[in-house]
């Protein structure tokens, strides 16, 4: 087959093109090394992503981008408190119900790149996933915001 | 030693050092975390801070200023911020698993155990073998 | 005044980073545990990229992005390859 990983080249070309510029030689260029790569990647054989929604794409990157921002500032100001906060920080067991590598791959990236809360590791017999909390109040919220936030949309997005 | 080589235009000015000193301080606060918190897995959180948004305001900087000076798009610093999005879970993952089972190992700290299964599976492939 | 402007912001910008990086590597000194150092070099490592990102825009010049995606990626190998180490004991198994 000439493409097996269509966007996954489209997007090597678009770094080529960003990191040398644009022009005609550039992109014929950028073109072959996105075709060798994918040609590479595919003798690897790793599982190929299925999308089923990807027009929902654009909302879960909205929503983690300004739930990062949110958190930030919040866990900005609980450092800056110091010793005068209480001590709320605690280890979380989170069932989730993605089977998707793909879509654990993703969950797995918003949660760590948001402060204040750390994946530490997945149990896929379970089905569980340790986290660490650094503002752990109520669990059950916790829980119910994961859930409803990010893993709905994971799953809508990720067949 | 440092000279801005283009005059920009005072906005651009004000929205690049606007997300310059952003960035940083939020760099900075994570590093002061880092140094203050008490335990290791508290501390995990603390430099996500500089990698998320510290990263994020000094490449959107970047970004704007070079974009104005040269009056065209430059959106190189984007690979950047990508990167460090895509690679720092990775680093934190495998350094909260290390820390885990380490000590797990030597059983200090309030540490979650393993769930049973993992030893009910090693005593089951420890019968097998006596079996075997 | 544009000049200033970004001056002083450049220069705040890059006082705040140095001091974040002296953080980092006084824990990594002080430890307590290896998963702390590898933390400091990690943090340490950020801090350097985004000065000379700071440094780029200083100066005008692209040349520091190249070196700061370089150090991004030195980076995350290396702190891969320790934690590797802390898990199991051998980098490659």
């Amino acid at each position: 087959m000439m493409l097996p990983y269509p966007i996954l080249a489209v997007c090597l070309l678009l770094m080529w093109l960003m990191l040398n510029g644009f022009s005609w030689g550039q992109l014929v260029l950028g073109a072959l090394v996105a075709l060798f790569a994918s040609w590479a990647l595919a003798s690897l054989r790793p599982d190929k992503p299925k999308l089923r929604k990807w027009w929902l794409i654009p909302k879960l990157v909205t929503v983690v981008f300004v739930d990062i921002l949110r958190s930030n500032l919040a866990v900005a100001t609980l450092i800056l408190k110091g010793k005068r906060r209480p001590h709320t920080s605690g280890f979380l067991l989170l069932p989730l119900e993605i089977e998707n590598k793909t879509a654990l791959a993703l969950l797995a990236i918003i949660l760590t790149s948001t402060p204040g809360s750390a994946w530490l590791e997945y149990d896929s017999r379970d089905r569980t996933v340790l986290l660490h909390v650094l503002d752990l109040i109520d669990e059950e919220q916790w829980i119910a915001t994961i859930k409803h936030r990010y893993e709905a949309l994971l799953l809508e997005i990720f067949a | 030693m440092i000279q801005p080589v283009s005059d920009l235009p005072l906005w651009a000015a004000m929205v690049v050092a606007a997300f310059l000193i952003f960035g940083s301080a939020l760099a900075l606060i994570g590093a002061i975390g880092f140094l203050r918190l008490p335990t290791f897995y508290e501390r995990l959180h603390a430099p996500t801070l500089g990698t998320s948004w510290g990263v994020g305001g000094i490449m959107l900087a970047s970004m704007v200023y070079f974009s104005v000076s040269s009056s065209r798009p430059v959106l190189h610093e984007i690979l950047i911020g990508l990167f460090v999005t895509v690679t720092t879970p990775i680093t934190f993952m495998l350094l909260a698993r290390a820390a885990l089972h380490r000590d797990r190992a030597e059983s200090n700290g309030n540490v979650p155990e393993k769930h049973q299964h993992d030893l009910e599976d090693v005593e089951a492939i420890q019968g097998n073998a006596e079996e075997n | 005044m544009s000049a200033v402007i970004l001056l002083t912001a450049i220069s705040i910008a890059q006082l705040l980073i140095a001091l974040a990086m002296a953080i980092a590597s006084v824990r990594m000194f002080r430890g307590p545990r290896a998963q702390d150092r590898i933390i400091g070099l990690d943090t340490l490592y950020i801090n350097a990229m985004l000065m000379l990102v700071t440094f780029g825009i200083g100066t005008g010049s692209t040349i520091y992005f190249e070196a700061a995606l370089v150090i991004g990626m030195l980076g995350f190998v290396a702190t891969v390859a320790l934690a590797k180490f802390l898990m199991r004991g051998e980098v490659i198994e």
